[in-house]
């Protein structure tokens, strides 16, 4: 009778100790695709619950030339699957002899993705490159591999609160009249560095920095500029 | 008949009504709504000629900043002032109530009160609602016994100590005050020291930020500084997100012509009277 009423955790005022694998280290990433280009921005700040672990740790991953990986989440599942992912584009290479292009890596990325997922990288995955044609493309993820391409996104931590804004501001959401031109670069840099500063504002992970990766046929050029530390 | 209808005004204290209907809804999977909280770095301690009390201005729910400037300094007595972290509400109607009882406790007796009587009727408050009342409270005043600062926490515990810090980003501040803290301090290092604790608070707290309010309480008077300190400005966007004219998309249009009666009345020069 009495062991009965120690195993039934229905009782009033009983709690059961769980454990996670996963841990929640904030991080925003942001993405624009122009005609000849693809911008990628992620803030540099990691943390767990409410402490600070870095100020400058960029969540941008280069993969080739014309291929950068954004990803925020669980930082030891980022670390794990980009990792995997290098090493998967290695043996790509050797055995092609080419390096992938962005459309094969983010194929890739779906799959490897859906390979874990009963036991899922607690992940935000954005890749930003340049295709076959020299255009810029975006692709998103969820967590489980499901693919998405796209020409603006938002992800991580402060996504849904960013994604609207792209939604109005690149994509020209409920605005009359809202023809598609091709965004700019300088119209693309400037949304990004104000989404963030916007977001810094308001979601308590995002701060600190912001560094940016502009993906033309030329290469990768990197830019940083600073968020408020609070 | 008519007082039939007049809403029922309660007589005061909490209402318990919805208690049973909320824990039956909860159990359906609709949870209370969550209040907010004021995450928190705040802090205390004595100096030369007083008592100096800190505090940072952001308010959060969850992970989001509620409230970019918030005021988290509350008055009690004229020499006494108290400094807040837990859930907002709670903090604001719970040093709002004290401040009326310590004003009437003022009047009875035709004393200045004392520091050790808001600590106590505080903790006697807090102690019977078992933590219910999320408030945790730095409590500072000077009166006919000297300076005290004072540390009550939401289950109604007292700390009476030359310095305390309190809320999330109390580790923080503490670091500060335990390094940096000595007897007797001249106002300007005691402003100073307090700055850095609080700023310990507002860089590496995440629910702690935006600027530093200091409140100054001595022999002669109170004094409130808010801000002391802006330690966080806003980043200036680059874009202007001005909507051009005539983007909102009219979806019909509809002309209801409205008649206008109008009578008009004008003054008639008056004709001088005939005399002739």
């Amino acid at each position: 009778m009495f062991g009965q009423a120690i195993l039934n955790d229905n009782l009033p005022g009983a709690k059961q100790h769980h454990w996670s694998p996963y841990t929640d280290n904030g991080g925003t990433i942001v993405a624009v695709a122009g005609d000849d280009f693809a911008i990628i921005a992620s803030d540099t700040r990691l943390i767990q619950g409410y402490s600070i672990l870095s100020r400058e740790q960029t969540k941008l991953f280069k993969l080739s030339e014309q291929t950068v990986l954004g990803v925020s989440g669980c930082w030891c599942d980022v670390l794990t699957f980009t990792r995997t992912l290098e090493a998967r584009m290695k043996m790509y290479l050797h055995e092609h002899l080419k390096p992938m292009s962005t459309p094969a890596v983010a194929q890739l990325v779906s799959t490897m993705l859906y390979h874990k997922r009963f036991f899922p990288y607690y992940v935000s995955n954005i890749v930003a490159g340049l295709d076959q044609d020299g255009k810029g493309t975006l692709y998103s993820y969820d967590p489980v591999g499901h693919c998405e391409k796209n020409r603006y996104r938002a992800g991580g931590a402060a996504g849904a609160m960013l994604q609207p804004l792209l939604d109005n501001q690149v994509g020209l959401k409920n605005m009359k009249g809202g023809v598609l031109p091709d965004i700019t670069k300088e119209k693309a840099l400037m949304v990004i560095k104000d989404s963030f500063i916007s977001a810094a504002e308001r979601d308590t992970s995002t701060g600190d920095g912001v560094i940016i990766n502009i993906i033309t046929k030329s290469g990768v050029e990197v830019m940083h500029f600073p968020l408020r530390k609070d | 008949m008519a007082s039939t209808k007049v809403v029922n005004i309660p007589k005061g204290g909490f209402s318990f009504e919805n208690c049973q209907r909320n824990n039956f809804m909860a159990k359906q999977g609709f949870p209370a709504p969550k209040a907010v909280k004021t995450g928190t770095t705040i802090a205390g301690f004595i100096f030369k000629d007083g008592v100096i009390l800190g505090a940072d201005t952001r308010a959060t729910e969850g992970n989001i900043v509620a409230d970019k400037n918030c005021f988290k300094l509350h008055y009690m007595a004229p020499n006494i002032y108290c400094a807040g972290a837990g859930t907002a509400a709670d903090l604001e109607m719970t040093t709002l109530q004290m401040s009326s009882q310590l004003e009437l406790h003022r009047l009875n007796t035709g004393r200045q009160v004392k520091v050790a009587t808001a600590t106590r009727l505080l903790k006697q408050m807090l102690f019977r609602y078992q933590g219910h009342i999320g408030a945790a409270l730095v409590l500072g005043g000077i009166d006919s016994s000297g300076p005290h600062v004072c540390c009550i926490y939401p289950h109604g515990s007292t700390d009476s100590l030359p310095f305390v810090a309190m809320g999330s980003g109390s580790l923080a501040a503490m670091a500060f005050l335990e390094s940096g803290w000595k007897p007797d301090m001249e106002l300007a290092e005691a402003k100073v020291l307090m700055r850095n604790a609080i700023c310990g608070g507002i860089f590496n707290d995440l629910m702690s930020g935006s600027h530093v309010d200091l409140c100054i309480i001595t022999r002669e008077k109170a004094e409130m500084i808010r801000p002391f300190e802006v330690a966080n400005v806003k980043g200036e966007r680059q874009g202007s997100y001005r909507y051009p004219l005539g983007c909102t998309a009219t979806l019909s249009t509809r002309v209801i012509p409205i008649e206008i009666e109008s009578t008009v009345v004008r003054p008639v020069a008056e004709e001088s009277m005939d005399t002739a």
